[in-house]
């Protein structure tokens, strides 16, 4: 890596003033880019940094003469060499492409052609440009692999995509992206849909070939710690126009617009909840060795597919578990089995220490109205086609029969609660933004006027700021209502900042249940140590210092 | 070929002999137990009760419907298709002797119809947008909403009426010159292969389309890859499901064609024999025929799931 | 795009293709001819009005005579409503049976979707043609037999596809969200599931329609269709077929009719705003 180099030299890459518009199915022009400007020097790596609709991808795309379908072109210039893209025929656009930029996309498990093999989808820039034969091309992707350090480089491009894991795939994308030896490339969220351990490797491994290779690229990402291991210079964007833009020291150590200055509150330090001085234990919630999956119960009783393996937990009235772990470790699952949409095979649920049977029609109505869940995404957790007066009010008329203006009453009082305004209740769920429609989410959840709320991941979609205020919305609810949270997450972060005690899960099982503020104490199980550290923070220099123990990573990561 | 593979397509014959019975199940008690009395249908509808009865008797219709369903069945395993009660020959005579026109017909027609459909489909695809696509995309959608019977009558007042290029019927005398024969074939292949074309254009190009929204597609159109390119490899090889199976629909369209083609040209086949015989109410003919056409029909669809299967490299190995 | 939160509500609007409109107003044609039909008629339907078979277009018999001499316009008009009605008819029935059908697969799912599915998978794709012979050979020719050999054509396709798109957002977290708050199937489906799939069982009804009528008339055409003297626009053709070589518009006239609505709606369909679009096929 680089410093910012004042060399009298012209940037490799040169955006000014980019305006790009979308047309909608409606016919009406919306502005995605409304005059975006920042260059891009030979030998550094610029990050562009903004939550979603801010409209860094569109950058990224623009880089490489191209804009998603729909959108187009409004004005300004992309110089590239001192060539404008954008005002480049279909075939000079396809001779840039792969050889002069070259670009690592944001979900490279979809990214690859199913049915193809991996070698012939990474050499094939070469076939397309004909830079060199089939056999230079093939040895120079086998070397590429190894830098990548990837496994069994000689033969990984044998397989097809789907025999290779997620961490793989993304390296492997990013050598086809370096195979025809690329001027600039654009890098688009290549981690966002790794679990964190494995997030590490990739991260190791994307920035061992910036560095060896001095590369010139475009990072874009919407976590500025993961930035601040890779870029030299960030770009800060929102809403399609540029915030603020400097050295990653200096955005990262001292922000000066306030927008960066919010992104970076969501790394100030935690301080635990401090574990409540209620010393009267009222058990709301028990599970005891709880065993659930999927497919035909065996002989033995258990399901084909293990997905919780005897999860004992308890849950005190007032109080927040967390339940941490990366995917598929079963903690989505545990929450369908507690509500009931996925009976357990065996194991108990205690409800105020009564039993709760598994399965939903089996439940009363008190049951179920006690306990409540809230999903991940409230796009599809709410239904389109009814207004939310009607999402909220469906509870209200189900568990306690209200009907007509006392039902409207107290949808309003649900609004009220999750601070939206009464008239949002005859607006339909697309008409709101992400973090109105989880607020809405909630307030389903709250009319049953449960004292349980089992929350499966529901801040991990949101962007940074809009997801630290439904945190503090969810406190503030505990505090007035007295509730219970199980709350699911990936993101140990979040699960520190709001929970009382925390459980980690990994392949179906509990290992470790403790409380919050003993999270970054020497007695935690190596797992847990191992999710904690592989945790960015905003020191650029925390990737290169880091220390993990590789016979650890190679026992629990997915890479 | 692993072993999840040929489960599957071990599965798929299963399912296919299943659809068979089904099928067999429905056109035999469609045809015998709706209302409507072959006896009184043969005699006439003067004929006395007594002399309808009698004629029941002998024909077997008197016994319980499932016995006969049986028996029926069986006949048909041993090859014995039963009796025309309208000639008076035996089904497997007539049919034999029409079966290989129609499969001529249908063979020709496919033989042109699918590799130009596919053909027009894919270029269609690749150059999406173009005046070409609009043209073949409008002309499909114009086809597809045509009744044979229209293409047909439009074709025949072209080349036999105003051009008097062409016989309207396509009856062939034994001597027929070769020259006559393809003449013959011209008008009812230029028919069939505009009806099951249109179909399989569209859904080629629609299932291409599809694939073309994916971000593989994305990726290398920005690796540099040309149209052709992001088509034919990358598009297409992961469409061959949808297509297969659209090959196999327009197909089965076709057989629906056929039957229509048949009788406005006189075409001396199965699907003419077929409509003669709902004319007359001859239900061992009419049965025999549903059931080779029904057997044709699923052979496809089964050929198609199992391309589908082969395509799929998850499968593969 | 996220978007302000005081953002005015608005009704989602939707482009008016000119291609669209143009189609709509020509079914809309159609169908108030078959509603209307009596009024339209200038003579009787089955009424030898002239001694001129095949006669010309004139200011009497303003689309020329048939091969007995009779009005052609008159017949087309009610050829109209017999095309059009039984279509619909059929459309409606297998519409509701397919519909129901579907929903119900879709909302209790387990051995009663798998049994019903396998069961109408195996017919759902067998030509039409060859259904309504067999259906014709056994039950006769007759327009209650018609209807209802459409109905039991069509309800395979449409429960097919109403389950396809019901097992869809079955998927759903909203879905999951009332079951867990222990809600009925019944709610579920009618309530939850149906509203969000309403738009594209129409349009598929819509294509369905088109099939329908073409079966209608190709069954019509071989005979086996709406009987003499009445007649539907493939019976027209069928009887005016001999006026062929004289380039008769009685064998064009309905055909055009035909291929007119069919075209239509297909192109209606096919101009339908992308969000609905999407579903087909």
């Amino acid at each position: 890596m680089t410093t910012l180099s004042n060399a009298p030299e012209a940037p490799l890459a040169s955006v000014k003033d980019l305006r790009v518009t979308a047309t909608t199915d409606s016919g009406r022009e919306i502005e995605i880019l409304k005059g975006v400007s920042f260059d891009v020097h030979r030998g550094e790596m610029v990050a562009l940094i903004g939550e979603s609709g801010s409209g860094k991808t569109t950058i990224a795309l623009s880089l490489l003469a191209y804009v998603r379908e729909g959108c187009h072109f409004a004005g300004g210039q992309v110089l590239v060499d001192g060539r404008d893209l954008t005002k480049l025929s279909e075939s000079e656009c396809r001779k840039l492409r792969g050889h002069k930029v070259s670009y690592v996309p944001q979900s490279a498990a979809a990214s690859f052609n199913p049915s193809r093999k991996i070698m012939d989808q990474v050499i094939e820039v070469a076939e397309i440009h004909g830079i060199f034969d089939a056999n230079t091309a093939r040895e120079k992707a086998i070397k590429l692999f190894r830098s990548l350090s990837l496994p069994n480089p000689d033969t990984i491009g044998e397989r097809y995509p789907h025999q290779v894991s997620g961490g793989q795939l993304q390296r492997l994308a990013a050598a086809m992206a370096l195979l025809g030896d690329p001027e600039l490339v654009v890098f688009d969220e290549p981690t966002t849909a790794l679990d964190v351990t494995t997030q590490i490797e990739v991260l190791r491994a994307f920035k061992s070939a910036i560095v060896e290779r001095g590369m010139t690229g475009v990072y874009v990402s919407h976590d500025l710690a993961v930035v601040a291991q890779i870029s030299d210079r960030i770009v800060v964007l929102k809403d399609g126009e540029v915030q603020e833009a400097g050295t990653t020291d200096q955005i990262v150590g001292a922000p000066a617009h306030p927008y960066t200055q919010s992104l970076l509150a969501a790394f100030k330090p935690v301080v635990p909840a401090s574990a409540s001085d209620d010393t009267s234990r009222d058990r709301v919630l028990e599970t005891r060795d709880v065993v659930a999956g999927y497919g035909v119960l065996g002989p033995d009783g258990r399901p084909q597919v293990v997905a919780v393996n005897g999860v004992s937990l308890t849950l005190d009235r007032g109080q927040s578990l967390g339940v941490i772990g990366e995917s598929g470790c079963g903690k989505s699952t545990l929450l369908r089995v507690l509500s009931g949409l996925l009976p357990a095979a065996s194991g108990g649920l205690l409800l105020d220490s009564r039993e709760l049977r598994p399965q939903i029609a089996q439940r009363s109505k008190s049951d179920l109205q006690r306990m409540q869940i809230v999903f991940q995404l409230a796009d599809t957790a709410l239904n389109p086609a009814q207004t939310i007066g009607n999402i909220i009010g469906r509870p209200l008329t189900f568990f306690k029969g209200l009907k007509g203006a006392e039902r409207e009453k107290r949808v309003i009082e649900l609004l009220d609660m999750v601070r939206m305004p009464a008239q949002f209740r005859h607006r339909l769920p697309r008409e709101l933004s992400g973090g109105q429609r989880q607020r809405i989410n909630l307030a389903r959840a709250l009319a049953a006027e449960p004292e349980v709320l089992l929350c499966d991941e529901i801040t991990s979609a949101l962007d940074t700021v809009v997801a630290a205020k439904v945190l503090d919305l969810l406190r503030e609810l505990q505090r007035e209502l007295h509730l219970s949270y199980l709350f699911v997450s990936h993101d140990i972060h979040t699960v520190e900042t709001l929970c009382d005690r925390i459980m980690v899960m990994y392949a179906g099982k509990c290992l470790e249940t403790f409380n919050a503020s003993d999270l970054h104490q020497d007695a935690r199980h190596p797992y847990t140590k191992l999710l904690v550290s592989s945790l960015p923070t905003l020191d650029p220099t925390w990737l290169d210092n880091l220390k993990q123990d590789p016979e650890l990573v190679r026992k629990f990561a997915h890479a | 070929m692993t072993k999840r593979t040929s489960a599957m397509i071990g599965e798929r014959l299963a399912v296919a002999v299943l659809s068979l019975f089904l099928v067999s199940l429905a056109v035999f008690f469609i045809t015998e137990l709706l209302p409507g009395d072959t006896a009184q249908e043969l005699l006439g509808q003067a004929v006395t009760k007594e002399a309808a009865a009698i004629l029941r008797e002998q024909l077997g219709l008197d016994r319980p419907a499932v016995l006969r369903y049986m028996d029926w069945i069986f006949g048909l395993f041993r090859g014995d298709l039963g009796f025309s009660l309208v000639s008076n020959r035996p089904v497997s005579d007539l049919i034999s002797e029409r079966l290989p026109n129609s499969l001529i017909l249908a063979a020709i027609t496919m033989a042109i119809t699918i590799p130009l459909a596919l053909g027009l489909g894919i270029i269609a695809a690749i150059w999406r947008g173009s005046i070409f696509d609009r043209a073949i995309s409008s002309a499909a959608i114009m086809f597809v909403s045509f009744p044979e019977f229209m293409i047909a009558t439009l074709i025949v007042m072209l080349f036999s009426v105003y051009l008097k290029w062409l016989p309207a019927l396509s009856f062939l005398p034994p001597s027929a010159s070769f020259t006559t024969i393809v003449l013959a074939f011209i008008m009812p292949v230029t028919v069939l292969v505009f009806s099951s074309c249109s179909q399989m254009i569209r859904l080629t190009r629609a299932a291409i389309s599809d694939a073309m929204a994916t971000p593989y597609v994305e990726l290398a159109l920005l690796k540099g890859a040309s149209r052709p390119r992001l088509v034919l490899r990358h598009a297409l090889p992961n469409s061959v499901a949808p297509i297969v199976n659209s090959v196999a629909l327009s197909m089965s369209g076709l057989l629906g064609g056929v039957i229509i083609v048949e009788t406005v040209f006189n075409y001396p086949g199965l699907a003419k024999l077929m409509v003669d015989g709902v004319m007359t109410r001859d239900m061992p003919l009419i049965q025999t025929c549903s059931m080779i056409f029904c057997g044709f029909y699923l052979l496809l669809i089964m050929a198609a799931d199992i391309i589908a299967i082969l395509s799929n490299p998850r499968l593969r190995r | 795009m996220t978007s302000a939160s005081i953002k005015p509500r608005r009704k989602v609007r939707f482009r008016v293709k000119p291609l669209a409109a143009i189609c709509l107003l020509v079914v809309l044609f159609w169908v108030i001819v078959a509603l209307f039909a009596p009024f339209f008629l200038r003579y009787p339907v089955g009424d030898l009005v002239s001694y001129d078979y095949f006669g010309p277009m004139s200011a009497d018999y303003w689309l020329g005579t048939d091969y007995l001499g009779r009005d052609i316009y008159s017949r087309l008009v009610m050829g109209a409503r017999y095309t059009i009605g039984i279509a619909f008819a059929g459309l409606i029935l297998a519409g509701t049976i397919g519909v129901v059908l579907g929903l119900l697969a879709a909302a209790f799912g387990g051995l009663f979707d798998t049994l019903l599915s396998r069961a109408i998978d195996t017919f759902v794709g067998i030509p039409n043609l060859l259904l309504a012979l067999v259906i014709i050979a056994g039950g006769g020719s007759s327009i209650p037999v018609l209807i209802g050999a459409i109905t039991a054509i069509f309800f395979p396709g449409c429960y097919r596809f109403t389950r396809s798109m019901a097992v869809n957002v079955n998927a759903l977290d909203f879905i999951s969200a009332a079951r867990a708050r222990g809600e009925g199937h019944f709610y579920i489906m009618i309530h939850e599931i149906l509203p969000n799939i309403v738009g594209p069982i129409l349009a598929d009804l819509g294509l369905r329609f088109v099939h329908i009528v073409l079966l209608l008339s190709g069954l019509s055409f071989l005979g086996l269709g709406v009987q003499p003297p009445y007649a539907d626009w493939g019976a027209m053709v069928r009887e005016n077929i001999i006026g062929i070589s004289y380039g008769a518009p009685a064998v064009i006239i309905p055909c055009l009719a035909l291929a007119s609505l069919a075209l239509a709606l297909n192109l209606l369909i096919d101009n339908l705003p992308q969000r609905i679009r999407d579903h087909l096929e």
